[in-house]
């Protein structure tokens, strides 16, 4: 697994968020696949250097959103992936997200048909990592 | 006997008619990290040490693990520990011969967890008090403090002066302490990235008021920073209910809010501004903009034409 959780300070998203952020992120890239496991809260608050609180409260989290189970004595595993939102959740979260990188893209000046083979060569590279 | 560690009721204390710390009520839960910010001489070191029985309160109380702080018995000093601002050893000691001292008046040494931190700071026993850097200087007192073993930890201002590298091992001691769930820590720190590090409480401490005291999370949560964007003239800065601090920019008034609802909205819309945005607010923001209340509403940057 070659999935490393690295932190921020001083950013406006809380720690907390950050760690849970980057856990959905690798998940949705297929860094993270179902069944790995996820370091103990004490590696993980040990290596970031921060209060184990900050990563039990990440934890409770994933698995409050279905991204992670827990098991007892074993820790904490990427569980099979569910869909969390309702459709029109999923469509506003879709719509939100393109806006932001077609602007993005368009400000920097990218011609459409760029755009299209960007985004496919991308797509491309996420199908390698999903085998 | 009380759930809080440390509970106070009106602790009040004057020096001639000044008021360093007015009416305080705090109440620290067990386990856990907690933080009080503030800036300079907002009464942060006076509280440590009524809390320690160090100084006597004007008006009102405290106790500490349940007991009066003005009638602490040896018993109950050794139950806490405590770091004072400076990290003041005696310098014609060796570090061998602190821990003797401080340990033949201590219950309860772990020597193990001396020569852990010791040794975690990069120090010997040998050594000698006077050739210490400060942060070496820093790792002794935590050592000296840690090696009691105390229910309560409160370290005064302890990363003042420290370089990078001493400060990260004085975050990861206290993060060890922390490990065991019993064990309650009370900092005061101007370093907002060891705050975020370590902090499960803030409490901000402004003149002598104590004016913010929860999570740092609910701390984000209530408060948040908004943009006005004007065509021309910027007007004055509106009395509006949990207003924290305003900044004025050309053509921009930036505002940070406690407790933003629709009432704020309303007279926020009332000031007639081309746009109203919300931005992001980190927690070092945030309570920057806590502590400075009146002051830095135009930014010293911001002065047309400059004064250099």
């Amino acid at each position: 697994m070659n999935f490393q959780i690295n932190i921020l300070l001083g950013s406006d998203v809380p720690i907390y968020r950050q760690i849970v952020e980057q856990v959905k992120h690798a998940v949705a890239i297929a860094a993270l696949k179902e069944g790995d496991s996820l370091p103990s809260i004490r590696s993980l608050a040990n290596r970031l250097v921060v209060n184990h609180n900050t990563v039990a409260k990440a934890y409770n989290l994933l698995v409050a959103e279905g991204i992670a189970r827990s098991e007892k004595g074993r820790g904490l595993f990427i569980a099979t992936h569910r869909n969390l939102y309702s459709k029109e959740e999923l469509r506003r979260r879709f719509n939100e997200s393109a806006d932001r990188f077609v602007g993005d893209v368009l400000m920097l000046g990218f011609k459409k048909s760029e755009i299209i083979e960007g985004i496919q060569s991308r797509l491309a590279d996420v199908a390698i990592l999903k085998d | 006997m009380s759930e809080y560690v440390i509970e106070t009721n009106d602790l009040t204390r004057y020096f001639g008619s000044k008021a360093a710390v007015k009416q305080l009520n705090l109440q620290i839960p067990k386990g856990g990290v907690f933080a009080f910010l503030g800036r300079n001489g907002a009464g942060k070191t006076t509280t440590i040490r009524m809390l320690l029985g160090l100084m006597e309160p004007t008006r009102g109380s405290a106790t500490v693990l349940g007991k009066d702080c003005q009638n602490l018995t040896p018993a109950d000093r050794s139950r806490i520990a405590y770091v004072a601002e400076g990290h003041f050893i005696y310098g014609w000691m060796k570090i061998r011969e602190l821990e003797a001292f401080q340990s033949s008046c201590a219950a309860n040494w772990n020597r193990d967890l001396f020569r852990t931190v010791i040794e975690h700071f990069g120090l010997k026993e040998n050594m000698k008090a006077r050739s210490l850097s400060r942060g070496q200087r820093a790792g002794v007192c935590l050592a000296l403090a840690l090696a009691p073993e105390p229910e309560l930890l409160i370290l005064d201002d302890p990363t003042l002066g420290l370089d990078p590298v001493a400060r990260r091992s004085l975050v990861e001691a206290m993060l060890m302490v922390t490990q065991n769930r019993d064990r309650t820590i009370l900092f005061s720190s101007h370093q907002m990235d060891d705050v975020e590090r370590v902090a499960d409480w803030i409490a901000i401490l402004d003149e002598g008021e104590l004016s913010v005291c929860c999570s740092p999370d609910e701390f984000l949560k209530r408060l948040s920073r908004w943009v006005l964007r004007f065509s021309d003239e910027v007007p004055p800065v509106p009395e509006l209910p949990g207003l924290v601090h305003a900044m004025q920019y050309p053509n921009e008034l930036h505002l940070t809010i406690a407790n933003y609802n629709e009432k704020t909205e309303e007279l926020l819309a009332g000031l007639n501004p081309k746009s109203i945005e919300q931005t992001n607010l980190s927690l070092e923001n945030g309570v920057i903009d806590y502590l400075s209340g009146n002051s830095r509403i135009v930014s010293l940057l911001q002065h047309a034409g400059g004064v250099l």
